[in-house]
């Protein structure tokens, strides 16, 4: 019984299946623990003081003058400054421990995902293997996964909450993550950005598999056909929501920094997806 | 002719918005036949509407926040209802786009028209009877301020009825709310009714903050002001200093929608993070600009009810004021995860905690303001109770999401959902019953029924435990915000426990009416003819309930924080001495706040609809108002002392 309750709360982020996540899952532990020393007495305070002295108990005290206490006051300014002294220490070095770009120590070498998002869904390119899927992720277990990560419409959030950091989409903008699986399984990712009518279900899968069954992954999209050329990426990017996934065998060079670039005025090649393509739910 | 407006702006094919519409429609006209019918235009007219007089104003404000309670409330069970329904493959009653209007609206509403509405209303009324003066520094300017923010409210529930709301969350984040996305005219409603009503926010910051500033009792220097006006100093600096950033983003996003610049667009160079940027540089001083006020009605409740000083009050101004500044130097952290760099991200972390030592402080202060008290239990005690123990668990889960890393996989997850609305419900929201119970008597003369007071607390309490626990689990379990169905079944249980949560919340709304009702139908047993029903410390309790026009007849002075106290200390009947005026001078009623609100209704609506000759009529329609104004004879008006006084009486 308390298997099945424990494996229905140990879920999502509190269920970590790689570095990121895990380091993530200790710091909500030890900050939860060090504020709720302190939280739990002033809520028994609280409710203690005011029971103590309500006004028809006779052997509570009265001060009805009593204001300041220096001493109380040191104390009551040094409580909250020294939790906060703690736990700043812990988020300044967590800040760059588990920053997001910070590449993931492994003896591994690192696998290169690029991701877009897209009305409603992710497109994920493997730049070094030339295939790409769509919502579905493909990575091998134990290996470092460094993504570079746009949007080619509105804002998204990248996130894989067993996996650990999310990581913000933008339009004309790359940012970077660094995540890892410890072990082969599937977890499952969202946006954690809203971004429209098909939202809810820019939802994919992060398929880890050991190497070997990535390797023969690999082999079958190359073999599987579909190539995604700006025609075929700009059929792609029209809107369209719960996306079953798919993947493509071939893609072509420089489509990623092409989409980073598309609206930039200097550089840019027109490469418009959502602007100039009709949404039939918009309107009045 | 009418610009975008055409019959396909009605919602006919849509059941839902269109019942919503009818009862929306049926409720006004029923208040308009019924004031018709009982001949109750004259008065309320000379009375109320055009009243310049800050404790009517205060009333009108906090009515108008009750009632938009109601209308934001109704779109939060239908959110709750709707995910409780949509689990597994299931897609509930809602389709996401009137859901995406429906969060969005509920944001917008209980943030600006409750939160706001309810904390501008409070101070609106108490701070000059706590200053001892006889009204706000610009009495006419505090009418335009409040019909400002009921044509905003009026603009967005039009919008109930004709065309839509945004469908893009609160803030309306670009490039989601720019033209190439956001094509209707929702993003629209929502930045014109936000724009008008925040110019009324603004002119009542610099109203109240000239107020505090120059215009209090003889003697009271800014340390013996009661502490409530501390707050509301701080709030209203912080409104003075942050609403213009938030008009002059919104009319950046407003050029780019109507005039095809690019602020915030995908293209030509736009960058929507400046939006991001620049909407939380007025989004977490907000915050502070609600949860102020209500930590100074807690400071205020506990101290009346404990019979005893403040504990510490110069470490509260100090607190006060520390969070007034610091709140302007956390923005970032609700962006952690646009992948800033370590070092920013660090800083604003440490920047967000240490904002919790002041209010940490305030917390073991209060605390010790009950030590050594004789603490009675009427309904205002419950509400301040019930915010120290929940407030400092929204408080936890506030500095957990302050930590970089941690936020990494909270931010914008229902964890999140459920610690703002911790610290919103269980701050701001206990902070505005607690005051609206605690100077409900001194507005109207009589108290309001303790026993449903109370029930309407624990309905509260236990409702928003019920509600929000389990959203924190599916924050962790890692569900995220605004999503209109999802696939785990297994979250189903919780969104059930979370719907009857908000269910019991419901009862505690409907018990808020019926507690009205009750209270004025036995009125005459509950008058209370001290003018001081709780025993108070501050001059507010030192004149009649409800107090006259002028509030004092002659100016208290003063000598402590607690002036009213130490009056009954030394047996003097009253803080006031020497005999009263023959007359008093008080300011003459005004319609321009309302006549002003009608035009920016009109020209509100005319660019909403791109109807440009409306909108020219309605900007000329302000501009002819403002000149008539200029051009007034008198704004005085002599009353008799001791003849016919006008008095707030039901």
């Amino acid at each position: 019984m308390s298997d099945v309750a424990d494996s229905y709360w140990r879920t999502g982020v509190l269920d970590p299946q790689g570095p990121v996540g895990a380091a993530q899952n200790t710091i909500l532990l030890n900050a939860t623990t060090i504020m709720l020393a302190v939280i739990i007495p002033v809520i028994v305070l609280t409710l203690g003081f005011a029971w103590w002295f309500r006004h028809n108990n006779a052997r509570a005290r009265y001060m009805p003058d009593w204001s300041y206490s220096g001493r109380i006051e040191l104390i009551v300014w040094s409580i909250p400054a020294m939790v906060v002294l703690f736990l700043g220490g812990i988020a300044w070095v967590g800040s760059h421990d588990l920053d997001p770009s910070k590449q993931i120590a492994s003896s591994a070498a690192p696998l290169n995902v690029q991701v877009v998002s897209l009305d409603w869904k992710w497109l994920f390119i493997y730049p070094e293997l030339g295939v790409a899927s769509v919502n579905s992720l493909a990575v091998p277990a134990g290996v470092p996964i460094r993504f570079q990560l746009t949007s080619a419409t509105v804002m998204n959030s990248f996130f894989v909450p067993q996996l650990g950091s999310q990581i913000y989409t933008m339009e004309g903008m790359t940012t970077r993550l660094n995540l890892l699986a410890d072990k082969p399984g599937k977890y499952p990712g969202l946006s954690a950005q809203f971004s429209g009518e098909g939202f809810s279900d820019m939802r994919f899968v992060v398929d880890a598999m050991p190497q070997q069954s990535f390797d023969q992954w690999i082999a079958d999209t190359r073999s599987g056909g579909g190539d995604l050329d700006k025609a075929s990426y700009l059929q792609l990017a029209r809107p369209s929501s719960a996306v079953a996934s798919s993947t493509f065998g071939q893609v072509e060079q420089n489509l990623f920094n092409d989409i980073v670039n598309s609206n930039n005025p200097v550089s840019g090649t027109p490469l418009t997806g959502h602007h100039s393509a009709p949404s039939p739910s918009d309107g009045t | 002719m009418l610009g975008k407006l055409s019959w396909a702006a009605i919602p006919f094919d849509q059941p839902i918005p269109m019942i919503a519409s009818l009862m929306v429609m049926l409720t006004i006209s029923a208040v308009l036949v019924l004031v018709t019918w009982k001949g109750w235009w004259h008065y309320l007219w000379s009375e109320w509407i055009t009243s310049v007089d800050h404790k009517r104003i205060g009333v009108m404000y906090v009515l108008l926040a009750l009632v938009m309670l109601v209308r934001g409330f109704i779109d939060a069970i239908m959110m709750r209802s709707q995910l409780a329904l949509a689990a597994g493959g299931a897609q509930g009653y809602l389709p996401p786009e009137h859901y995406n209007q429906i969060f969005s609206a509920h944001g917008t509403i209980m943030i600006f028209f409750v939160a706001m509405t309810f904390m501008v209303g409070l101070m609106n009324f108490v701070v000059p009877l706590q200053l001892g003066i006889r009204d706000v520094a610009f009495p006419v300017l505090n009418s335009v301020s409040f019909w400002l923010t009921a044509a905003g409210v009026l603009l967005v529930n039009m919008s109930l009825v004709i065309g839509e709301f945004a469908r893009t969350g609160w803030l309306v984040y670009p490039p989601l709310s720019e033209l190439a996305y956001s094509p209707g005219v929702g993003v629209d409603y929502y930045l014109w009714a936000l724009q008008i009503s925040g110019v009324g926010t603004l002119l009542s910051g610099i109203n109240l903050t000239t107020t505090i500033l120059k215009l209090r009792a003889p003697g009271m220097g800014y340390m013996k002001m009661p502490i409530f006006c501390w707050t509301a100093l701080a709030s209203n600096l912080l409104i003075v200093a942050a609403f213009p950033i938030l008009t002059a983003t919104f009319a950046m996003l407003l050029l780019d929608r109507y005039l095809g610049f690019h602020f915030f667009t995908n293209e030509a160079g736009g960058n929507a993070m400046m939006y991001i940027n620049l909407i939380w540089a007025w989004g977490h001083p907000e915050v502070y600009i609600l949860i102020l006020p209500a930590f100074g009605v807690f400071s205020e409740v506990i101290a009346t009810f404990s019979g005893k000083p403040l504990f510490g009050y110069r470490s509260m101004v100090i607190a006060t004021m520390a969070i007034c500044v610091l709140s302007f130097m956390v923005w970032l952290h609700h962006f952690f995860t646009m992948g800033a760099g370590a070092d920013i991200n660090g800083f604003f972390g440490i920047m967000t905690m240490i904002i919790a030592v002041p209010t940490g402080v305030k917390v073991f202060n209060w605390l010790f303001t009950l030590y050594g008290g004789r603490l009675r239990f009427d309904a205002p005690v419950y509400w301040a109770l019930g915010f120290m123990v929940t407030f400092v668990v929204g408080g936890m889960t506030g500095v957990l999401l302050a930590i970089p890393p941690a936020d990494f996989v909270l931010h914008n997850s229902l964890f999140l959902v459920a610690h703002f609305h911790n610290v919103i419900i269980g701050g701001v929201l206990f902070g505005a019953f607690a005051g609206y119970t605690f100077w409900f008597p001194k507005a109207f003369g009589f108290k309001l029924d303790e026993r449903i007071g109370k029930a309407i607390f624990w309905c509260w309490f236990i409702g928003f435990y019920l509600a929000f626990m389990p959203l924190y689990m599916l924050g962790l379990m890692g569900a995220t915000r605004r999503m209109q169905h999802y696939d785990v079944a297994g979250w189903q249980p919780l969104m059930l426990v979370a719907l009857l949560g908000a269910i019991i919340i419901l009862a505690g709304i409907v018990l808020t009416g019926v507690q009205l009702v009750v209270s004025i139908r036995t009125r005459e047993q509950r008058r209370d003819l001290t003018g001081d029903p709780w025993d108070g410390r501050t001059l507010e309790w030192s004149t009649s309930s409800p107090p006259p026009a002028w509030n004092f007849a002659i100016l208290p002075s003063v000598s402590g924080i607690d002036a009213h106290w130490e009056a009954k200390a030394n047996h003097k009947s009253s803080v006031q001495d020497g005999p009263d005026p023959k007359s008093i001078a008080v300011p003459r009623n005004s319609p321009i706040g309302f006549v002003l609100a009608f035009f920016a209704v009109i020209t509100g609506f005319a660019l909403i609809w791109h109807i440009w000759w409306m909108a020219i009529a309605g900007l000329m329609g302000v501009l002819m108002t403002v000149l008539a104004h200029a051009w007034r004879v008198e704004d005085e008006v002599e009353y008799p002392v001791g003849g016919e006084m006008p008095r707030a009486v039901i």
